[in-house]
């Protein structure tokens, strides 16, 4: 024990350093891009200083969007209709030509809070509806939108259109228009970059990839959600009324839907997931047509052909090409080592301990009893094993305990407390947390950042307090990525925390589960097939960090097919058979039980 | 006023039903749902206008090379757009796929035929006022087209066979059928279905590239409504969709008609994600 807390202090100091160092050269290619973009009107003449403050007037606008598009995998392709909104609500109010006029600050503000609220409009379908059908709603708000443009004459001045808005001295010049734009772009990126690096950024890829278990550890897809697209409709109608000061005239034909198309491909040229890509995405869509002018009428044409590309030849885009750390071989012979006191500390915080009762459920598919009428009974500190044949409702329990179905009698009970049903995402915070059958892990992201994915719900900064990166955000931060190494050790990772995930064998995938399972401080702990697809030696391990995790008071409950390790490690076992129990009782008991052998374990 | 809004609402429904069918044909062989369904109606006026009148051809002849045409773009998208990506359905890839297609589609149609509407030829000139084959013409290929289908389905091996891949893919596989060349002809029938619908609404809706995108969605409210792979629940959900489209034309003006269409739509999905004929969904974990 003294050992390893020794070692630990001297390993996060160099971890520290590394970090430091990683962090550096993170940020670089932001900076080298802002410093280019400073310097840029010196060097140049106003044509490319308009083109400069129109990519950084989209990047305003795709940066934010990357949380919905790059981040949470909606598929909004009709977002030009914020831009649409922003730009009329900025130029009507300081035009007054419908009320009195208002100062061009304050319009772009208005505009910004209606962008937020219509952000939400547009994205709420999101919450039911999936991929191609959640694509063409946000379509058909963009063409809606340009219609109501049109068709909305006294307002809008229809097809004629309105003189844009123009900002008081300084920013009424060109270059100084310009530098508020960047301002607006930088100020984007790093806001964009705190969400990306925090527990709302981790959550959202994880409803992206992985939905079943972001509800089980207790995220809320309606909430984070609806959070994101208040801060990008608003971010997306602010763009809107810069984009109406440097058209100087805006008339419903500026918001075409290939300029939506442009938005949308940027985001997915530049890699899902990443800032750095967008943000090159969006320079390079922006500055194509005006490198090759011939390219111009083609251009949405040509947006169309490298989207294509992407998607069949280079799923992960422009950030993927740029990630040489991951190409770095790794360890052959690397091995998964837990460690028992990293364990005991991972899980000293706990402290709801409680027994998990199941009374009497049954639950039906179809006319199939999958569950019919069991009962079981989860102390704190046990490891109970839950066997039986194919079919037997091993799973559809877990699934049950999860939230995932509602029985259709009987009861789930905490300690005294009933559970409530059909919400999956109010268990982690009972203290519940489990693993998959298959694994559930996020390829795109660090072993590290699924790991923190587990302690979502434990972080206490607000959005705001995230966007602007308050203390109490970079105390969060701090103290999950302590926990999230701690975590990595617990289960024997530590060594792999920043690889991608999808480079990892079978194996490792399920201890990156156990792991993300501890980052919640479980009282409860279900473990769904764990051994499946393990080596003897990995089942062995397996079998030690469950027991020890079972000592430091967590109860287990593991369904499983290797009756070697139920039998190793489980106080009580509970054989099921066709939706009933079969048997209950020691090991010991279990292995010599009549029917028990003749149903699954065989003479 | 009625009889006018029932006449030009059910032809247009009619042809928003069959860009629905064209849909299902292809989401029934692959579990993909197509962005280029619209722009294979809208080729189907594009192409008829050019062989009609631009080429001067023989109706008939324009008529069955539009065909010809539309299903060599269905093949083209089920061999650039599709099949690359249905090893990973999941990840639904198909959506950006599919719309990087389309939107070269209408792009290549804009440039080399023209961002303005065209003129469609007209056909047989048969009937006037409320009767113009305008407005039955699309009605009358509309049960063509499904009674051909049901033939098909129903009554030729090919048909079953197109029934069985969309039923379980794997098993019949497993029975050896061809699957890959029954997607293929699947997609070249979503084709000549949308070559349809742009041929018989060609008088309506003239050869107008803005149609893709219009078709595409319309056709998409017909199909989620009606349930997808649903093709009658996608002919009902298309012409009362025509007729409440037209109807709120007539009564509140044309460019509140679609904002009126569009809030229906997103209300009546929301309550019903699976359409109103649909099956609801299945388990996750």
């Amino acid at each position: 024990m003294s050992g390893v807390s020794e070692a630990i202090p001297q390993m996060s100091m160099d971890g520290g350093r590394e970090r430091m160092r990683n962090s550096l050269v993170s940020i670089l290619p932001f900076i080298a891009i802002f410093a280019i973009a400073l310097v840029l009107p010196f060097f140049t003449n106003d044509y490319w200083v308009l083109i400069a403050t129109r990519t950084a007037i989209y990047w305003l606008l795709v940066g934010a969007l990357n949380l919905v598009v790059g981040f949470a995998g909606q598929l909004a392709i009709g977002y030009v209709a914020i831009l649409t909104l922003g730009a009329y609500v900025t130029t009507i109010l300081s035009g007054g030509n419908v009320l009195p006029p208002v100062p061009p600050f304050v319009a772009l503000f208005i505009a910004g809070v209606a962008g937020s609220v219509f952000g939400v409009i547009v994205g709420l379908p999101a919450l039911r509806l999936r991929t191609f059908y959640f694509a063409i709603t946000t379509f058909g708000f963009a063409t809606i939108v340009t219609q109501i443009a049109l068709a909305w004459q006294s307002v809008t001045g229809g097809g004629i259109g309105l003189p844009g808005p123009e900002f008081p001295a300084p920013f009424n010049s060109r270059l100084g228009f310009y530098f508020f734009c960047l301002a607006c772009a930088a100020l984007c990126t790093w806001m964009t970059a705190n969400v990306a690096h925090s527990r709302f950024g981790r959550a959202l890829i994880a409803v992206r990839d992985v939905e079943v278990a972001a509800e089980a550890v207790g995220i809320s897809k309606a909430r984070l959600l609806v959070t994101v697209f208040i801060f990008t409709g608003a971010a997306a109608a602010v763009a809107g009324g810069l984009f109406a000061t440097l058209q100087t005239y805006i008339t419903p034909d500026a918001f075409t839907f290939d300029l939506s198309i442009l938005f949308f491909i940027s985001i997915l040229i530049g890699g899902r997931g990443s800032i750095l890509g967008p943000m090159l995405g969006t320079i390079i869509l922006t500055l194509l047509p005006e490198i090759a002018a011939p390219l111009a009428t083609w251009s949405t044409f040509l947006y169309a052909c490298l989207l294509l590309a992407v998607v069949l030849a280079m799923p992960g885009g422009i950030a993927r090409l740029l990630d040489f750390k991951s190409r770095k071989p790794l360890d052959r012979d690397r091995a998964i080592v837990p460690r028992a006191s990293a364990i005991v500390e991972a899980l000293q915080s706990v402290q709801m301990r409680e027994p998990l009762i199941l009374d009497g459920v049954v639950l039906s598919f179809g006319g199939v009893r999958a569950v019919d009428g069991v009962n079981l009974e989860i102390l704190p500190g046990e490891i109970h094993g839950l066997i039986g044949p194919n079919g037997s409702g091993k799973t559809t329990i877990l699934n049950i305990i999860s939230g995932y179905y509602r029985p259709e009698a009987g009861s789930v009970r905490l300690g005294g407390a009933a559970l409530e049903h059909r919400s999956t995402v109010v268990r982690a915070g009972s203290g519940i947390a489990r693993t998959f059958q298959t694994p559930r892990v996020v390829g795109e992201a660090t072993v590290l950042q699924n790991v923190l994915i587990g302690g979502t719900i434990r972080g206490r900064a607000n959005f705001l307090e995230t966007l602007f990166s308050l203390l109490r955000h970079r105390q969060d931060e701090e103290r999950f990525r302590a926990e999230g190494l701690l975590a990595l050790r617990a289960v024997g990772l530590s060594d792999l925390a920043d690889v991608r995930a999808d480079r990892l064998q079978h194996s490792e995938l399920r201890f990156i589960e156990i792991a993300r399972a501890l980052m919640g401080r479980p009282s409860i702990l279900l473990l769904d097939e764990p051994a499946a697809g393990l080596s003897a030696d990995e089942i062995r391990r397996l079998g030690q960090l469950v027991k020890q995790v079972s000592q430091c008071g967590t109860a287990v409950l593991v369904v499983e097919h290797h009756a070697d390790l139920i039998f190793d490690i489980c106080n009580r076992v509970t054989v099921l058979n066709l939706g009933q129990v079969l048997a209950k009782g020691t090991p010991a008991e279990i292995r010599v039980h009549k029917e028990v052998v003749s149903a699954y374990l065989g003479g | 006023m009625v009889a006018s809004i029932l006449a030009s609402g059910l032809a247009v429904g009619a042809v928003y039903a069959l860009i629905g069918v064209t849909y299902n044909t292809m989401f029934s062989a692959s579990r993909v749902i197509s962005f280029t369904a619209g722009m294979l109606g809208m080729l189907g006026g594009v192409f008829g206008s050019l062989f009609t009148l631009r080429l001067g051809l023989p109706l008939v002849v324009g008529f069955l090379l539009t065909m010809a045409c539309c299903a060599a773009v269905g093949v083209v998208t089920e061999f650039v757009a599709v099949r690359p990506v249905l090893k990973s359905l999941d990840q639904h890839l198909y959506v950006l796929s599919t719309l990087a297609l389309s939107i070269m589609i209408q792009q290549l149609t804009a440039t080399e035929w023209s961002t303005e509407p065209q003129r469609f030829p007209r056909l047989f000139d048969i009937g006037a006022g409320i009767f113009d084959e305008k407005f039955w013409l699309p009605i009358v290929a509309c049960g063509v087209a499904m009674g051909a289908l049901e033939i098909l389905y129903r009554h030729t091996l090919v048909g079953k066979a197109f029934l069985a891949i969309a039923e379980d893919n794997f098993a019949a596989r497993a029975l050896g059928l061809p699957e890959r060349n029954l997607r293929i002809a699947s997609y070249a029938l979503a084709g000549m279905i949308g070559a349809i619908a742009g041929f018989a609404g060609g008088e309506l809706l003239l050869a107008f590239v803005a149609n893709g995108s219009l078709l595409n969605f319309y056709g998409f409210v017909a199909v989620a409504l009606g349930g997808l792979g649903n093709n009658r629940g996608a002919v009902v959900a298309g012409f009362a969709l025509g007729i409440y489209q037209q109807a709120a034309n007539f009564i509140v003006g044309g460019i509140f008609s679609s904002v009126a269409v569009f809030a229906l739509f997103i209300v009546l999905l929301l309550a019903a994600p699976q359409g109103l004929f649909g099956a609801p969904t299945v388990r996750r974990v």
